[in-house]
């Protein structure tokens, strides 16, 4: 049997966890980030070991197999330079057209490149670590990218480290376009598959037009995610409330399972 | 009392924490990330004092959670209700026993996401929940199931090789033989 010092113990413990879930957003945010500081020395552990097997495993390549990734590396390196010159000019004419119709400029997007240096150890929720903070000029609401496609937006910013959360999580729902011409909202798929590269692209009219195969991309309202960010490929369509309106499932472009390495697009 | 048992089950408890946010085997194989928290709770309600008990489920819980999506405190209170419950009935439980060890963990490892759900739901939160998170509450039940028998041995032989064995007094006196046969 407990003694009543104990009861009164636990009874000031359980009071003092039931006052932290009450705690406002901004707060309870601010306090995750300082406990979850704790790991910074594991992490860092972590990541050292990480490059130390990198550099192991380069230094056992042959010379021969260097040498032609070398090749092969300047050869996609001057067809990218090509191209960007390309760009730029298409920019600039983009850019003096924009001016004469009126419209607003646009800004190219400047991205940061994080490593991705955990998961979120609940189930029930998609997120994941990188190790780029408020010090590499990341707060919360940015969007997170791999040359595939969209990955997330970034939930919450430490000094060194940031959490992501990811395309499926029942926290972020993204504004989405297909085919230029049709929006719906980007959900949590309602089956919670195995195939964590599956997605709900919810509220498309009753009468779509979207069809299997389709591109959806980003549709830049709301202020988060600019437009224009691929997201996936629709898979299926059915339609919902009685036919009012249509839910496609769609596989997203990027593989949220294997992310090792995420671009995040800074304002 | 000595401290160095509470300074292992809590550097364990850190540390299991930092191997479930990396990303790993069992995760991309199973489709589910095991909780080793609730068989370290099993170990530590049965073995330790009730101080060691609430700052693991204390501790154990606010790690957890400040690396998670989870609102901060809603592991805490699961773990702390597991390990008062078997803390309370310890003197009735064989934990010696391998088949005791794993019944209680398989226990704690299905009990400790259902009540951090119940407390994710009450705050309206909507956690992604599905057919196929039933499979995964399976994995992680078998996976607390399987690591407490493993916790325990490996606490065992810890404390094996850092503390101090007691000495096997023998009630035998060499002049108090009772010398048998003919002399």
């Amino acid at each position: 049997m407990l003694k009543k010092s104990n009861y009164i113990f636990l009874v000031c413990v359980v009071v003092l966890v039931l006052a932290l879930l009450q705690l406002p957003g901004g707060t309870m945010s601010k306090l995750k980030l300082a406990i979850s500081g704790l790991f910074l020395p594991l992490f860092g552990l972590s990541n050292s070991t990480h490059e130390w097997l990198g550099q192991a495993g380069g230094g056992l390549l042959p010379r021969g197999e260097l040498l032609r990734q070398n090749a092969q590396l300047r050869h996609d390196n001057q067809e990218l330079q090509i191209r960007l010159a390309q760009d730029a000019a298409l920019w600039a004419e983009n850019a003096r057209l924009r001016t004469e119709v009126g419209w607003t400029r646009q800004t190219r997007w400047r991205v940061k490149l994080a490593r991705v240096i955990g998961r979120d150890p609940a189930n029930w929720w998609r997120s994941v670590e990188i190790d780029l903070g408020s010090r590499d000029g990341l707060r919360a609401n940015l969007a997170v990218l791999t040359p595939d496609g969209l990955v997330g937006k970034v939930q919450s910013a430490g000094e060194t480290r940031s959490q992501v959360v990811l395309l499926g999580d029942p926290n972020l729902r993204v504004s989405a376009v297909v085919n230029n011409n049709e929006t719906g909202i980007i959900t949590a798929n309602s089956s919670a598959t195995l195939d964590d590269g599956l997605i709900d692209l919810d509220q498309l009219s009753g009468a779509s037009g979207a069809k299997p195969g389709q591109n959806v991309v980003t549709w830049g309202e709301g202020g988060v995610f600019p437009p224009g960010i691929m997201i996936g490929k629709i898979v299926d369509l059915r339609p919902k409330e009685y036919g009012l309106s249509t839910e496609a499932r769609v596989k997203l472009a990027a593989n949220l399972s294997a992310l090792e390495e995420v671009w995040v697009m800074l304002p | 009392m000595s401290w160095r048992p509470t300074v292992f089950v809590m550097t364990a408890a850190f540390v299991a924490v930092f191997l479930e946010v990396s990303p790993g085997l069992f995760r991309s194989l199973l489709g589910a990330q095991i909780d080793l928290l609730p068989a370290l709770m099993v170990y530590t309600a049965l073995t330790h004092g009730l101080a060691t008990m609430v700052l693991l489920a204390v501790c154990g819980g606010l790690w957890f959670d400040s690396l998670s999506l989870n609102p901060l405190g809603a592991s805490v209170l699961p773990l702390l209700v597991i390990g008062l419950l078997i803390y309370r009935s310890r003197d009735l439980l064989m934990r010696e026993h391998v088949y005791a060890q794993v019944v209680l963990g398989l226990m704690a490892g299905a009990a400790q996401p259902l009540g951090t759900l119940f407390i994710l739901l009450n705050k309206g939160a909507t956690p992604l929940l599905g057919w196929f998170s039933l499979w995964q509450w399976l994995v992680m039940t078998a996976g607390a199931g399987a690591a407490t028998p493993i916790c325990f041995k490996l606490f065992d032989r810890l404390r094996r090789a850092l503390e101090y064995q007691p000495v096997t007094q023998t009630s035998f006196r060499p002049d108090r033989e009772i010398k048998r046969g003919r002399a």
